[in-house]
C-alpha cells in the first residue's frame, strides 16, 4: 500500500490534487481511499488530505510515520506535517512562502531556512517554485496542477495516466494550460 | 460501474437506485454533499429547507403521501430535527422515511461533538452505521426496505471520516419504486393522546422484532482469526482496528447501532480471553455490553473525546510502531481567517472599533472571534445570536443595550433566527441586531437559502425580502450598509446603539468567493509612503503583512476590495 498525503492552505487547490491523485490510481486498477477536508478548516487554514492505493486500503486516514510521499503546497505546511512521512518517504514541496494569521499579528515567527531543514533530516526532498511554474504555464491558478506533475516524476505511474485523469477533472478551456502545468512540475 | 465515490455521494448514489423521490435537507458539515449529489439527479425532487425541522417534516409529510424520501443533516441540526423525528417514530411510514445524520467526532467543523447514537435509543429508532462508501450506498438503499418492513423511519448514521472519504462504490441501475396509494387513517397519523398511546406500545414492540433481526442480519458480521482477544467495533473504527490489528484479533463489526443485538454479541464473547469495545465518542456498545453481563474494555482504555485512528488503536493496544522525524522549531499554527475580501471583515472591524459585546452566531462570521479582530462574545448555536443578546440585554440592563450587538448570516436567520428577532420586537427589546447578508450560505460551501432568489438546482424562486420581514414583525429601524464602507458601517452601528427602539442593521455584500463576484486588481503599498504604522494590519487580512518594517501586499491573494485602503493614514495604498 502506498501512501500520499497532501498538505497546504486552505484555497489552494489541495482537493482536486487529491482527486487527480485518486483518479489516476483507480484507472490503474488499485482499491483506492482519498480523505478530504471541508467546512471550517477550509477557510484559510492548514488543510490536510490523504491518498492511499493498493491491493486493500483500510482506513482512508494516514497517521504520524506513514506517508511515503508529503506533498506540500507551502514550505511551512511541509515542516508542520513531517512527522507524518515514512523514514524513507519523498517530500515535493513548493518553495512558496503563506504567512499565517498569528505570523502577520506578530504573535509568531515564520521559521528561516526550512527548506536547509528539511533536508538536513535526511528525506529525500523537491522543493520546487511552482507558482512560477504556474504563472509560466499561464495562470497563477495552476500552483496545484503543478505540483501534481512534480509528485506524479517521484510514482511509478505512466504519464498518459495523468494526463487522463487531468482532462476528467479539470473544465476543458483550461486543458491546455494545465497540462502545460502538468508538463512543467513533472519535469521540475 | 466502479466509481471513487465520497460517502455522502454514495448515500446520494443509494437513494437514487434505492427509487427516492422527494428529499429535503439543512446544509451542515460534514453531511452537506448528500443533498448536492442527490440535486443532480433529475429523477429526485430536491430542496433546501430553511431549518433542519423543516426538511425533517418534508420528509415526513412526503412518506406519509407514499413516496421514498430522505432528509440530510449533521449532528447538531438533529437537535433541531428532534420533534418531528421523535413522534414520527410513533407514526411510522407509508413510503420509506430515512434521515442521514452526519456526527463529527474531533470537531472539525462543529461547536460540540455529540454523538447521535443517543437520538437513535431515545426516539426508539432503528439506526445504521457504515464504514466506507460502498456500506453508504448499500446501508442507504438497505434503510429503505427496512423502514417500509419495520413501518418506521430509519437513522443513516456517518462520522466526518465517512460523509469525507472517497473510496470504490460499484454503481448500478435505478429501480423506480412507485408512490404507495395513500389511505387516511387518522389513529395511525395523527398523534392525539388517544392514538398516541397503542403507538408507543407498537414501537416498544417493533424493537423487540428490530433486535430479532439485527440478531441474524448479515450488516453485524464475525470475521473469527481464531484469536483469544475479540474486538466490537462499528463505523469507521472498524477500518482503524483492521488497519492497527490486522488478523491478530477476531472482530464482531456492527452495522446495525440500534437496536443492539444480544445473543451475538454474548456468542462473540464466548471463550475469548478479553474483549474490547472500540467506539468514537460515548459509551454506547460498551454500556449495552455490561448490560447484557458481557464483561468488556472500554472507555477505560480509549478515550470519549476526540476522533480515533490506526495509530490511537495501536498505542492503546500496545501494537508497536514505526518512529517518525521532525523538525526542531516551532511551527506557528495556521488557523482558518476569513478570506481576503470578505464582507465580514469590515463589519467585524467596526465592531472591533466601537469596543461592543457581540452576541455571535454559526457560519464563517464566527471566525470574527480570532486574533487580531477578536470581536466576539459568545456563540452558541443556530440563531442564538438575536435571543441571547436579548436576554443578555434584559439581565443587564439598558446601560447594556448601547454597548451590544448581535451578528448573524442570511442563511442562519432564515434557519432558526426570525423567531428570535420576532421575540426582540414582540417584548420590546432595545437590542441591536446586525444580519450579515452576503447573499449565499458560506461556510458550507455556497449553497443556496430562501434570500437568494435561486433553489437548489440553480433555478429562480421568490426571495425573502429580509428589510420588509424585519418592518413587517415589527421592527422600524432597519438600514442598510455596505460593509466595505467603513465610515458608513460605522455610522450605522452608531446610529442602531443609541435609537431607543429595536434596531437591524443589514450588512449587504456578497462572498467574494461567489463566481459571480468580479474582483479587483491586487492593491500595492507605496513603500516610500508607508511609515510602518500597522493601521492595516488591524483588520486581520491575510494578504497583507510586514517585511522590513513597511507593509507588503500579497498579489496573489488580494482581491482589491479597498478595506485597507480606507485604513492607511498616509494613502500609500492603492
Amino acid at each position: 500500500m502506498k501512501s500520499v498525503m497532501i498538505v497546504g492552505v486552505g484555497g489552494q487547490g489541495t482537493l482536486l490534487a487529491s482527486r487527480v491523485l485518486g483518479r489516476v490510481m483507480l484507472d490503474a486498477g488499485y482499491d483506492v481511499k482519498v480523505s478530504e477536508v471541508h467546512g471550517m478548516s477550509q477557510r484559510g487554514g492548514s488543510v490536510v488530505t490523504y491518498v492511499r492505493w493498493g491491493d486493500k486500503v483500510e482506513s482512508p486516514v494516514i497517521n504520524e510515520g506513514e506517508a511515503d510521499v508529503l506533498l506540500a503546497f507551502e514550505q511551512l505546511e511541509a515542516a508542520r506535517f513531517l512527522p507524518y512521512l515514512k523514514k524513507d518517504g519523498v517530500v515535493v514541496t513548493n518553495t512558496q512562502q503563506i504567512d499565517p494569521m498569528p505570523v502577520i499579528t506578530g504573535a509568531a515567527v515564520y521559521p528561516e531556512k526550512l527548506i536547509e531543514k528539511l533536508e538536513e533530516k535526511g528525506v529525500r526532498l523537491t522543493a520546487l517554485d511552482a507558482l512560477s511554474l504556474a504563472k509560466e504555464a499561464g495562470s497563477q491558478k495552476a500552483v496545484n496542477v503543478v505540483l501534481i506533475g512534480a509528485m506524479a516524476s517521484s510514482l511509478d505511474i505512466p504519464e498518459a495516466l495523468w494526463i487522463e485523469a487531468i482532462e476528467k477533472t479539470v473544465p476543458p478551456k483550461f486543458l491546455e494550460m494545465n497540462k502545460r502545468a502538468f508538463e512543467l512540475g513533472f519535469h521540475a | 460501474m466502479k466509481e471513487l465515490l465520497q460517502g455522502n455521494e454514495a448515500v446520494a448514489r443509494g437513494l437514487y437506485e434505492a427509487g427516492v423521490t422527494v428529499v429535503s435537507s439543512y446544509p451542515g458539515t460534514p453531511s452537506t454533499e448528500i443533498t448536492e449529489a442527490a440535486a443532480m439527479y433529475d429523477e429526485i425532487y430536491c430542496e433546501w429547507a430553511p431549518n433542519e425541522k423543516v426538511a425533517a417534516e418534508v420528509a415526513a409529510g412526503a412518506a406519509i403521501g407514499g413516496a421514498r424520501s430522505f432528509c440530510g443533516m449533521k449532528h447538531v441540526g438533529l437537535n433541531v430535527a428532534a420533534d418531528p423525528v421523535f413522534t414520527m417514530s410513533y407514526i411510522g411510514v407509508n413510503g420509506g422515511m430515512v434521515i442521514g445524520v452526519a456526527d463529527d467526532p474531533g470537531m472539525h467543523s462543529s461547536q460540540n461533538e455529540q454523538d447521535s447514537r443517543n437520538y437513535a435509543i431515545a426516539a426508539k429508532l432503528l439506526m445504521l452505521e457504515p464504514s466506507d462508501s460502498a456500506e453508504c450506498r448499500d446501508m442507504t438503499k438497505l434503510a429503505f426496505e427496512l423502514s417500509e418492513q419495520f413501518d418506521t423511519p430509519v437513522m443513516l448514521r456517518l462520522s466526518t471520516r465517512i460523509a469525507h472519504s472517497r473510496s470504490i462504490v460499484d454503481t448500478v441501475d435505478r429501480v423506480d419504486v412507485p408512490l404507495r396509494p395513500y389511505v387516511k387513517n387518522a389513529a395511525k397519523n395523527v398523534m392525539l393522546p388517544a392514538f398516541a398511546r397503542p403507538k408507543h406500545e407498537m414501537v416498544e414492540a417493533r424493537t423487540v422484532k428490530e433486535r430479532e433481526w439485527a440478531e441474524i442480519c448479515a450488516l453485524n458480521f464475525v470475521e473469527d482469526n481464531g484469536s483469544a482477544t475479540g474486538v466490537i467495533v462499528a463505523g469507521s473504527v472498524y477500518k482503524y482496528a483492521k488497519e492497527a490489528l490486522g488478523d491478530t484479533v477476531n472482530y464482531l463489526k456492527l452495522g446495525v447501532v440500534n437496536p443492539l443485538p444480544v445473543e451475538k454479541i454474548r456468542n462473540f464473547a464466548n471463550g475469548l480471553d478479553k474483549v474490547y469495545v472500540i467506539e468514537e465518542l460515548d459509551d454506547i456498545l460498551e454500556t449495552h455490553c455490561r448490560k447484557i453481563g458481557v464483561e468488556v474494555i472500554g472507555k477505560d482504555l480509549f478515550p470519549r473525546c476526540g476522533e480515533f485512528s490506526q495509530k490511537l488503536i495501536a498505542e492503546k493496544m500496545g501494537v508497536a510502531r514505526d518512529e517518525s522525524v521532525s523538525i526542531e522549531e516551532s511551527i506557528p499554527v495556521r488557523p482558518p481567517v476569513m478570506c481576503c475580501g470578505c464582507p465580514h471583515r469590515g463589519l467585524f472591524y467596526a465592531l472591533k472599533r466601537e469596543g461592543v459585546y457581540v452576541s455571535g452566531d454559526i457560519g464563517c462570521y464566527t471566525l470574527g472571534a480570532s486574533a487580531p479582530l477578536g470581536a466576539m462574545d459568545a456563540c452558541i448555536c443556530m440563531g442564538a445570536s438575536i435571543s441571547a443578546l436579548h436576554g443578555y440585554n434584559k439581565a443587564r440592563g439598558a446601560e447594556a443595550e448601547k454597548k451590544a450587538v448581535a451578528v448573524i448570516g442570511d442563511s442562519t436567520f432564515m434557519h432558526s433566527g426570525v423567531t428570535s428577532l420576532i421575540d426582540i420586537a414582540y417584548n420590546r427589546s432595545n437590542s441591536t441586531v446586525i444580519i450579515l447578508d452576503n447573499s449565499i450560505t458560506g461556510m458550507t460551501g455556497h449553497q443556496q437559502n430562501p434570500t437568494t432568489g435561486l433553489t437548489i438546482k440553480g433555478d429562480p424562486t421568490s426571495a425573502v425580502d429580509l428589510e420588509a420581514l424585519c418592518r413587517a414583525i415589527g421592527i422600524q429601524d432597519v438600514q442598510v450598509v455596505d460593509p466595505y464602507d467603513l465610515k458608513a458601517t460605522r455610522a450605522a452601528l452608531k446610529a442602531a446603539l443609541t435609537a431607543e427602539c429595536p434596531s437591524v442593521i443589514i450588512s449587504r455584500r456578497p462572498c467574494a468567493l461567489l463566481k459571480t463576484v468580479k474582483h479587483k486588481p491586487a492593491l500595492t503599498v507605496d513603500t516610500d509612503k508607508c511609515i510602518g504604522c500597522k493601521a492595516c494590519m488591524g483588520i486581520g487580512c491575510p494578504a497583507i503583512s510586514m517585511k522590513d518594517g513597511k507593509a507588503v501586499i500579497d498579489a496573489t491573494q488580494c482581491v482589491g476590495c479597498g478595506v485597507c485602503t480606507d485604513l492607511c493614514p498616509k494613502k500609500a495604498i492603492g
